[in-house]
């Protein structure tokens, strides 16, 4: 069958009454578990997966997708309003939108983010229509040793997002990779630095970590600081994205759909690494007169960019489920199991043996894709008018809402303890200049470089060449290198011949 | 889809008791899983609910997840929250026997009350398709004489996994510690490894492989199990490495439990397993019958601890 003959099948089966509710229903609660920081998408199926017994698969799958879907739309909306990532990948997202939002420019950010998210969405699930078995091909061929090499890519991020002083910026990523080691080591099952607690051993979650060093550093400062200004009314401006915000953002929509894509393909890549890749592209990209905006008032392609990268890798996470049965994300992995209570086992035949139940799922994706967009432009408005609220009332909200989400990450009280501790920590970052967007990305890719490295070092018997000698782990740090060193030394020619 | 409503239509039929239903012996039960949705245990949890709501043993279920480290942060919460209580279960397993030992942790399997071993699953040795290796004789003999040059991916370390390399280069005269193995996060990464000739050979239970090996982008050599779980491949005991390692699945009841209410537990998992549904979903998961309980699965647990912690000290891991 034709990816358009299965399309079109698809569309017949995904645009029947029925299956349209199915995506409606699942839409409306991704949205709202994205926008709430503990619970995610694979916990939510998971808590549906009993409906298995009474719904026909196509139905529940469809519902299981509008979750999948609705969760990367609804996680930038705290990022952006409240400075509250609800998941890993919307982290990045906050380092802009929040800045946007402080200045007026809310309406703006949450309309670039989910437009952004439609236009990666709807190219993602192009990719996945057309492109699934070839890239995913592709992915197969990167090992260990590449993924190290692509980490090491991602770090010459950190060079955005340093502030002031370099001493201060790595200061805050050496506190981030420190965090990161916390918990058992994947290579030898040994536990790190957790100090016999077993809450520990699975080391600290990321979402908890951006959460505390964004939001509670941030309300504990003001809460320390106030007496010294007066209390500004923060305006909500206007709502809707002007030319200028169009023109903006149309090219880091692509660029971050580009970009995200693959990297949800890949069996270790996520949507943490290009999220980071496309802000660091943004800000190298944007136009001189834009460019004072970033970590200042907030530039636009700060969202715009991260946010797409965001939705295509969530789309491209899918390919690797579908053509070859392999769950690289919690989310794939919960859509797995509900194949299989239905006695559906996927694997590289699943296109073969369940062609239908394949293409009506790829169908409601599109379907679910329009849905959003729908559901979250008129929100937008709504949203922003959070903002109105007094100042104190305002973070006394966020401080109950980043606490209620932290505890229901694991239900666990030493979470909690560890939001105020790392948030007091982020307090006294901020007041003496500490910048904390290195301490997230340090703690993001700190451990998955290490394990990959380590893999990569155990099938080459301990061997160091092999980060050079394997072709696209060479071509990878290649591009690392002019990456870090190459705005530099064309600005230096640039000055000098001007 | 139509083979779910076979299994829908054939339980009652096949019970043949007067009434369509069995009796009502819980009206509802809390499953704890101290593991992510998605794994081993999970999915066991959820076949245990399938089928056991199916025949009307148990009114609901209500699911716990707490995932990491191989169960051991999972383990003290359900210890902690659910002590003396009659109406709970925790699904856990040889995982869990293997990472208390390498985590040190205070609280082990002997802090809860067992209660069934339901299923067993044999590991199975794969090599990408295109591998020069075509049997298993020959992936011994490539171990045999370098132990460190073929490169093993699987689980986390300390695993079912893990401690099968072990077993297997111990019975090829090598130390435990001198293979290469590469520990993955979770069954994806660890396939799409192997798939993309990453690594040499790969190990993991058979049922996650199962499909890879079907659509032929996989060679299956050997599996550990005592008899073959597959008749197309031959066992490692066969093939002249004597090693039997399965990774069991079982259920356990909180510390605590008074001695009546731990029966009823006992009988009602009895009961599941006399169904031909249980007996269905075995076998469409590809998942041995392991049925044991009381002193017979306790005494079971010792020998296994017993086994498991001499692999893991060679490695250096316990």
């Amino acid at each position: 069958m034709s990816a358009f003959e299965g399309l079109a099948l698809g569309f017949g089966h995904a645009l029947t009454l029925g299956n349209l509710g199915w995506a409606l229903l699942g839409c409306f609660l991704g949205t709202a578990v994205g926008v709430l920081p503990g619970i995610g998408p694979a916990l939510t199926i998971a808590l549906l997966l009993p409906i298995t017994f009474q719904v026909e698969a196509t139905g529940a799958f469809i519902l299981f997708c509008g979750i999948f879907y609705g969760a990367m739309y609804g996680g930038s909306t705290t990022s952006i309003l409240l400075n509250t990532p609800g998941e890993s990948g919307s982290i990045i997202t906050a380092l802009e939108g929040a800045k946007m939002a402080r200045n007026g420019r809310a309406g703006p950010a949450l309309a670039t983010a989910a437009i952004g998210s439609f236009v990666a969405g709807t190219i993602g699930t192009l990719g996945i229509s057309f492109l699934g078995p070839v890239v995913v091909d592709f992915a197969l061929k990167l090992g260990p040793a590449e993924y190290f090499s692509l980490m090491v890519l991602c770090f010459v991020t950190v060079s955005a997002v340093l502030g002031g002083s370099a001493l201060r910026g790595l200061t805050s990523l050496a506190f981030g990779l420190l965090l990161g080691l916390v918990g058992i080591d994947l290579q030898t099952g040994q536990p790190r630095m957790t100090f016999g607690i077993p809450e520990l051993l699975d080391g600290v979650n990321v979402v908890l970590v951006a959460v505390a060093l964004f939001a509670v550093g941030e309300t504990l400062y003001l809460a320390w600081r106030h007496h010294e200004g007066a209390a500004v009314v923060r305006p909500v401006g206007s709502i809707l994205m002007s030319r200028s915000d169009w023109k903006r953002s149309w090219k880091p929509w692509l660029r971050g759909s580009f970009l995200g894509f693959p990297f949800g393909v890949m069996p270790a890549g996520g949507t943490e690494m290009p999220t980071m890749l496309s802000y660091y592209a943004e800000r190298r990209l944007v136009a001189p007169e834009h460019a004072a905006e970033f970590g200042t008032t907030g530039a636009i392609e700060g969202v715009a960019g991260p946010e797409a990268a965001n939705n295509a890798a969530a789309a491209g996470i899918l390919v690797p489920m579908l053509t070859l049965g392999l769950p690289t994300s919690a989310t794939a992995a919960i859509m797995l199991s509900a194949f299989q209570s239905y006695g559906i086992n996927p694997g590289p035949l699943l296109f073969e043996q369940q062609s239908a139940l394949v293409w009506t799922l790829i169908a409601s994706l599109y379907v679910a894709n329009i849905m959003l967009v729908v559901l979250n432009l008129p929100l937008v408005g709504l949203w922003a008018r959070i903002l109105k609220v007094p100042q104190p009332q305002l973070y006394a909200g966020i401080l109950v809402f980043a606490t209620i989400g932290t505890y229901g990450i694991s239900n666990s009280v030493v979470d909690l303890v560890l939001l105020y501790g790392i948030g007091v920590v982020a307090m006294f970052m901020r007041r003496f200049d500490f910048p904390t967007a290195p301490v997230v990305i340090g703690m993001i890719l700190g451990p998955m470089a290490e394990q990959a490295m380590r893999q990569a070092l155990t099938i080459s018997q301990g061997d160091w060449t092999t980060f050079v000698t394997r072709p696209g782990s060479a071509v990878l740090l290649v591009v690392a290198v002019a990456a870090l060193v190459g705005p530099r030394v064309w600005g230096a020619w640039r000055g000098r011949a001007a | 889809m139509l083979h779910r409503r076979h299994l829908l239509l054939a339980a009652p039929a096949l019970l043949a008791a007067p009434a369509a239903r069995a009796e009502q012996r819980f009206p509802s039960m809390s499953m704890f899983i101290p593991a992510g949705p998605g794994g081993g245990w999970d999915g066991l949890g959820r076949a245990i609910e399938q089928v056991a709501r199916q025949a009307g043993l148990v009114g609901t279920f209500q699911f716990e997840n707490i995932g990491g480290a191989g169960g051991t942060v999972g383990l003290p919460r359900f210890v902690a929250s659910k002590r003396g209580r009659g109406d709970a279960l925790m699904v856990s397993g040889s995982i869990m026997v293997g990472s208390v030992l390498t985590n040190k942790t205070p609280v082990g399997l002997q802090s809860v009350t067992p209660v069934a071993r339901l299923t067993e699953e044999a590991d199975v040795i794969v090599v990408p398709a295109s591998s020069p290796i075509k049997d298993i004789a020959g992936f011994l003999a490539a171990l045999k004489a370098n132990p460190g040059g073929t490169s093993i991916a699987g689980g986390s370390a300390g695993g079912t996994d893990h401690i099968a390399l072990g077993l297997i280069l111990k019975a090829l005269g090598h130390s435990a510690r001198q293979g290469s193995y590469v520990a993955f996060a979770g069954g994806g990464p660890a396939q799409a490894a192997i798939l993309g000739a990453q690594v040499s050979a790969g190990m993991s239970g058979l049922s996650e492989f199962a499909e890879q090996i079907k659509a032929g982008r996989m060679r299956a050599l050997a599996t550990t199990g005592a008899t073959r779980s597959d008749p197309a491949i031959p066992t490692l005991k066969e093939s002249g490495a004597d090693v039997v390692i399965t990774n069991w699945r079982g259920t356990f009841a909180p510390p605590g439990v008074r001695p009546d209410a731990l029966a009823k537990l006992v009988a009602l998992m009895q009961e599941l397993h006399g169904l031909p549904a249980w007996a269905e979903l075995l076998k469409t998961r590809d998942w041995a019958d392991a049925f044991m309980v009381g002193a017979e699965f306790a005494s079971f647990l010792d020998r296994d601890r017993a086994q498991t912690e001499a692999v893991l000290k060679e490695i250096g891991l316990a």
